[in-house]
């Protein structure tokens, strides 16, 4: 029988990792996510978790000593955030290079400068190019659920790319919620042990991993990344199903609230899809025609879920936590991308809200939403929005 | 009196085919360190080829590894520059949980163990993984064209140590990574040189053989970086230690009282000057219309070996 608990998100993280079974974690403490590896540290140090955990000395070498574990052919797990999360980026792209199938768990957080221990996603959101494979939480069920569902994928023979599965800093990482802890009976049937298919560090089968790619190569190699994220749409929505099978609950790429008949819908990821459901809510009351979507799936992007959304929208509004300086939030430029052949689209709006740890209140979407409702009317609005800018501290 | 040569093995890991350059010293190390490692395995696990390689980046790694080619018979991974004994450290904890005896050999070049990659380095020693550090020590940053290191010596020239009209080259005396590592408390540190191969072999069969981590710096002359012959490499290695510019010692468990040294003049004098062996490369070819130069280098060697518990002469 499963088991209901009350526990914060990186508990939560500590728990799907200890039900996955790796073989190998090697993490270093960062906050808002060092609850992680010291719950892990915990459960190896009761016996519960029969993993090797190295207490490394930095994140460089957490994710250095998980592409080597990896390598060597077993299941690896890491988390981190934000500085932590930048220290490793070089590793980033060597680990889905070399198609390891590592999963990490981060508590989303912002980047210095300045310093800030709060929640946005701009530590991710920065790391979208490097092949690694991104999914949002909105709550302490859906990280644990996440992470389970992002070994699933990642060691899918078609995909075999790293993974990463975010939940907001504090919003979750510290929050107690009451969260369904799958039987390990369960889990075990649903990822089964990992089998390395490529990577295996063997001397009876001397192979050479991470090789010097020259011209000739190294474009055909980064294509297989590609490819290999363009299967991980199928596969992730395959695992979904699996999933709900197994354990009840459904996830989708991008799911839906009161969407069907919305002139302005909402999209943003992670727990402030919880905010708009209750938003929207408030404001159908009022009678006025507007929806909520939330993006589960980052990369691979929700293409063909974006393309569905936006014919049901008159107002594309994105509500992000991140920035790319010089263009506008991240979200909306890849969602433009997704839209941009459409014969028919909305208006699409961005809002930058919620950076460092803001609050996004109910009075930040009321303006979401007058903005939305001027452009919907004709009236000409900008583009890019900061929501909830202190303008009288600039 | 003749030295009884240990047998080296006919094994091979490291095959003929890779790109180095004529007459590279750090080539000939990959050879002899997989050949002692494989010995070391045999006598331990009865299996010669239980060992896997975790190689930074570097000339040694990639001359070694341009795909679709490889020169290497052992399993072998690089991920980057500055992490070879991070991913030892993932290999080795892998291997721990699959069950699988053996040992892994992380190989990188100074620049690789002494600058970028020395934190890394002082983490896996000091979590005590089951690893042997190889660090061939060609004192620059090759790969990407000579520029100094902290481990080149005092008064070299490289690309990034120029002499010119305010300086004699590079100005700071080298950084012995042997001795940090000593300093870890590990079970076995030692230094050798390519002048001396059956020693070199002698020390990463000893190094492979002990339970925990285990640290070997081994000089490895660069023919485009020293500016010497190909012809040259073994003989200028083997010069650094009869002029006693390298001293070649192994400290165990960090017991820097206890030094066990090689090589070492009974009477502490050294017969070759280190003019002998800076003669011989171009990268010290400026030092010689820079007498005081000469005499500083030759002040800090004294002052190491003073530093290792010996008092020694120069001539
Ligand atoms: C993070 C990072 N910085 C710089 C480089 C460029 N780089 C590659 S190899 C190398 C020098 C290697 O020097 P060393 O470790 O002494 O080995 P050698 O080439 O002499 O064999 C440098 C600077 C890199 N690959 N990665
Ligand atoms: S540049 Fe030096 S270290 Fe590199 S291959 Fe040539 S001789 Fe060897």
């Amino acid at each position: 029988m499963p088991m209901k608990k009350v526990m914060k998100g990186n508990e939560a993280a500590a728990w799907a990792a200890k039900l996955a079974k790796p073989k190998v974690v090697a993490a270093f403490p960062i906050t808002p996510s060092t609850l992680v590896p010291e719950k892990i540290s915990e459960f190896v140090a009761d016996g519960e978790m029969d993993a090797e955990f190295i207490k490394v000395e930095s994140e460089h070498s957490a994710i250095s000593a998980c592409v080597g574990a990896s390598a060597a052919g077993v299941r690896t797990f890491t988390a981190t955030a934000s500085q932590g999360l930048a220290l490793m980026h070089e590793v980033l792209f060597i680990a889905a290079g070399m198609r390891l199938p590592i999963v990490m768990a981060i508590g989303n957080r912002a980047l210095s400068a300045p310093i800030n221990i709060w929640n946005d996603w701009q530590d991710t959101i920065s790391e979208r190019d490097t092949g690694w494979m991104q999914f949002y939480a909105e709550n302490n069920q859906e990280a644990l659920d996440l992470i389970l569902i992002a070994f699933k994928v990642a060691e899918d023979e078609r995909v075999l790319l790293p993974a990463m599965v975010g939940f907001d800093a504090f919003i979750l990482t510290h929050t107690v919620e009451p969260v369904e802890i799958p039987d390990q009976e369960v889990v075990d049937e649903f990822l089964g042990e990992y089998v390395p298919k490529h990577a295996y560090l063997d001397p009876a089968r001397p192979i050479t991993q991470g090789a010097l790619g020259f011209p000739a190569h190294y474009m055909e190699a980064r294509y297989t990344v590609w490819e290999a994220m363009e299967n991980a749409r199928k596969v992730i929505k395959e695992v979904f199903d699996e999933f709900e099978k197994k354990f009840g609950r459904r996830y989708h790429m991008i799911e839906e609230y009161k969407t069907d008949d919305a002139e302005i819908i909402l999209l943003t990821m992670g727990s402030l899809a919880g905010t708009l459901k209750e938003f929207v809510d408030k404001k159908r009351e009022e009678g006025i025609k507007i929806g909520a979507a939330k993006m589960t799936v980052y990369r691979p992007f929700p293409i063909e879920e974006i393309r569905a959304l936006a014919k049901k929208a008159k107002v594309l509004a994105i509500l992000e936590k991140d920035i790319s300086f010089g263009i506008g939030g991240a979200v909306f430029a890849d969602t433009s991308r997704a839209l941009i052949n459409e014969k028919e689209k909305p208006i699409m709006l961005d809002f930058i809200l919620g950076l460092g740890g803001r609050d996004v209140t109910f009075e930040n979407l009321e303006e979401v939403v007058e903005i939305s409702k001027k452009a919907l009317e004709g009236e000409k609005v900008e583009e890019i929005n900061w929501i909830g800018l202190r303008k009288e501290i600039l | 009196m003749a030295v009884r040569k240990p047998p080296i093995t006919t094994r091979e890991y490291w095959a003929p085919g890779h790109a180095a350059c004529a007459g590279c010293g750090p080539a000939i190390v990959m050879r002899l360190a997989t050949k002692a490692f494989s010995e070391a395995m045999e006598e331990k696990y009865g299996d010669p080829n239980a060992f896997a390689i975790a190689h930074a980046t570097g000339c040694m790694e990639v001359v070694s590894g341009v795909f679709p080619y490889t020169s290497w018979k052992a399993p072998w991974i690089h991920v980057a520059f500055e992490n070879a004994a991070a991913v030892a450290s993932g290999v080795e904890a892998a291997w721990k949980k699959l069950g699988r005896k053996g040992k892994i050999l992380a190989i990188g070049g100074d620049g690789g163990t002494a600058d970028i990659g020395l934190q890394a380095l002082s983490g896996m020693l000091e979590r005590r993984h089951n690893v042997v550090y190889l660090m061939y020590d060609n004192e620059a940053y090759m790969n990407t064209g000579i520029q100094r290191s902290s481990s080149t010596p005092y008064g070299a020239w490289t690309t990034t140590s120029p002499p010119g009209k305010y300086s004699i080259g590079e100005d700071k005396p080298k950084k012995w990574v042997a001795l940090i590592a000593a300093a870890h408390q590990i079970p076995y540190v030692a230094t050798a040189s390519i002048g001396d191969p059956y020693d070199f072999y002698r020390k990463m069969k000893k190094a492979a053989s002990v339970d925990g981590p285990a640290f070997v710096q081994v000089l490895a002359p660069c023919v485009p970086g020293w500016r010497i012959p190909p012809e040259k490499t073994v003989e200028v290695a083997k010069l650094a230690i009869e002029t006693g510019l390298w001293p070649l010692f192994e400290i165990e468990n960090g017991d820097f009282h206890n030094i066990k040294f090689q090589r070492f003049p009974k009477d502490g004098k050294f017969k070759k000057p280190i003019e002998d062996y800076l003669r011989l490369q171009g990268r010290f070819k400026h030092l010689f219309k820079r007498p005081e130069a000469i005499q500083e280098l030759k002040n800090q060697i004294k002052e190491l070996w003073r530093i290792l518990g010996k008092e020694v002469e120069l001539p």
